[in-house]
């Protein structure tokens, strides 16, 4: 079963959240909704489940209209980012839930339960109650929860959010791992963090400003963004404003070669260069410019060096010798790890 | 504590005491030795007995704890059902609507309860809706008065319940119905007993509405505790205010340890 947006517009007090939004995500598949805050990317996930009502377009479920639907009879599982556990129930009556409200056998619950809670790494806590567990073993109860109805579509709201850092990387695998025990469950997946969209997605979709930016498998957003906004929120990138010239481009007097398809000579483009791709020292495609600012970070330092106004990022593998505040450093780049971006093409 | 120096904490607490014991304890403390008195002319009471608790819990003065009592639970309990309908229904409500709903029901706490009383027994003393001179005027008298104090905490309570429970309880397949039943009304469950709690205190100590409106048959103890002083018999009034209050503490009491182990979070 998949889920499929049919041009859903949501607005709240006439004031637009969700711009005509068109997307389907395959049965099967992991689709993560991915951008910063007030993107909209919530609001979609809400209008399958069916908490807010589209003002047009229409939600399919499996080529179902569910759009006039109310939430109790669309089907699905839901993973919201503060767990919503049902404090008055213990870990097993919240998993059973769903099934009691269905009216499903005492027999079959019962399975299902142990079933979920297995399967979540949680069947030690079955009797325990959801104050009394941290809070990744109540995000397991909760995605166990979910999972119990057996739905064919799985909603998740930032459900790493609340985490700590080395939680959300273990939970990141569980998931991965959920995902590739339950082949058949569709994911919408909303998250803010780049790094759970890369790891879990079959395919992002990359929102802003309520509307769909970019939608493409993760290598493809990452290795070819198609506007700023992708290249900067998936990844990071350097941005840097070129004339685009025969066979290259020019950037603060410099030429630089890179593929130049499909975008007229004389132009105003960007240049996109993920910082990792740069290196330091002679080559081909050189800057020159100041370092700014120096990061060590453990394995890697950053260089922000500053060539004729802008900084360029550059992700080096832990420097022996490392260059000083102010000293004037060359930054290069292979041709083919940069992309150039149209001006024009999203909003930057 | 927001002092932290030793001298300003024990400041603090005598300033406490001065305020609170004259205003609070002392009066509290003088019906109770009132009550075991016959006489009071000097600094403290005199010519100890305990015969006003004799009176006080047998005959008229029982039967009135009883009528109390009856009176305080149901209305609490009829209050209660309407005010948490009311609150649930208007939280579905648009805003402006949901406004008017709640001043209604603030209606009866704004006007004084004598005009409470006196219209409740101007609108049930003619037929078809005769009540007057049964018990059932003055127990309606009180559900009235202290429907606004249900109404009042369980919607307070219900717009701090957070969505996200009935939500996930929807998404999870829940009919509306049994996500009232299951989800929501269990979590409101703290808010419920601590206003019936106050219903129940409210409604125990109701004078003036009763006033007018009690049956023969149907004296609460208030109405005993007024007449007992408005004859002169004060020492015999001050012990049946002291069961009034115990029975009144005890209930709540009661209750209180209901809430706590109705409380989740």
């Amino acid at each position: 079963m998949g889920i499929r947006f049919d041009s859903v517009t949501v607005a709240y007090d006439g004031n637009v959240v969700l711009d005509s939004l068109d997307l389907t995500v395959e049965p099967g598949e992991v689709m993560a909704l991915l951008g910063p805050s007030g993107s909209g990317k919530t609001t979609a996930l809400r209008a399958v489940a069916g908490f807010v009502r589209p003002a047009s377009g229409r939600v399919f479920l499996a080529e179902k209209d569910v759009t006039d639907l109310p939430p109790h009879r669309r089907g699905i599982g839901m993973v919201v980012q503060q767990y919503a556990l049902f404090p008055h129930l213990r870990v097993d009556e919240n998993v059973a839930f769903g099934l009691k409200a269905r009216k499903a056998p005492k027999g079959e619950i019962r399975g299902r339960v142990a079933e979920a809670l297995e399967m979540t790494g949680m069947a030690a806590y079955a009797r325990r109650f959801p104050r009394e567990l941290s809070g990744g073993q109540q995000q397991r109860v909760a995605i166990a929860r979910a999972l119990a109805i057996r739905p064919e579509v799985l909603l998740l709201d930032e459900p790493l959010s609340a985490l700590d850092a080395r939680l959300r990387s273990g939970m990141l695998t569980e998931l991965a791992r959920l995902h590739r025990e339950l082949p058949g469950v569709s994911m919408l997946y909303v998250t803010h963090d780049q790094v759970e969209a890369l790891t879990l997605a079959d395919r992002i979709a990359v929102m802003d400003k309520a509307r769909l930016q970019a939608c493409g498998t993760p290598r493809e957003l990452y290795r070819s963004p198609a506007d700023e906004f992708t290249a900067s929120f998936v990844g990071g990138a350097n941005l840097v404003p070129v004339t685009v010239g025969a066979g290259g481009v020019s950037f603060a007097g410099t030429e630089l070669k890179v593929a130049t398809e499909g975008v007229a000579v004389g132009a105003r483009a960007t240049l996109c260069v993920r910082p990792h791709v740069v290196g330091l020292g002679q080559g081909p495609n050189q800057l020159v410019g100041v370092v700014r600012e120096i990061q060590w970070r453990g394995a890697t330092h950053r260089l922000y060096v500053e060539v004729d106004g802008h900084t360029v990022m550059a992700d080096l593998r832990e420097l022996k010798d490392p260059p000083a505040h102010g000293d004037l450093v060359s930054l290069h780049f292979a041709p083919d790890d940069a992309v150039l971006l149209a001006a024009g093409a999203g909003h930057g | 504590m927001l002092v932290h120096s030793r001298r300003a904490k024990w400041a603090v607490w005598a300033v406490f005491l001065v305020l609170f014991l004259p205003l609070f304890a002392l009066p509290l403390l003088v019906v109770l030795g009132a009550s075991f008195a016959t006489h009071w002319s000097g600094v403290l009471p005199s010519g100890l007995t305990t015969g006003h608790y004799r009176a006080a819990t047998r005959g008229e003065a029982l039967q009135a704890l009883t009528t109390s009592l009856v009176t305080a639970v149901t209305a609490s309990l009829l209050a209660l059902a309407t005010g948490t309908w009311a609150a649930l229904a208007g939280a579905a409500l648009k805003k402006r609507h949901r406004r008017l709903l709640d001043a209604l029901f603030v209606l009866p706490v704004a006007v004084p309860s004598v005009v409470v009383g006196l219209s409740v027994l101007v609108a049930f003393s003619k037929p078809p809706m005769l009540l007057n001179g049964t018990r059932w005027i003055v127990i309606l008298a009180h559900t009235v008065l202290v429907t606004a104090f249900a109404h009042q905490s369980v919607s307070a309570a219900i717009t701090r319940l957070d969505p996200a429970y009935e939500q996930a309880a929807a998404s999870l397949g829940a009919r509306p119905a049994y996500v009232l039943w299951r989800v929501r009304l269990p979590l409101l469950l703290p808010s419920l007993t601590a206003a019936a709690g106050l219903c129940f205190a409210l409604s125990m100590g109701e004078l003036s509405a009763t006033m007018m409106l009690y049956p023969p048959d149907w004296t609460p103890l208030p109405v005993l505790i007024y007449a007992a002083t408005d004859r002169g018999a004060l020492f015999a009034g001050s012990a049946i205010a002291v069961v009034l209050m115990a029975a009144t503490l005890l209930v709540l009491f009661a209750v209180s340890r209901v809430r706590t182990r109705a409380s989740y979070r």
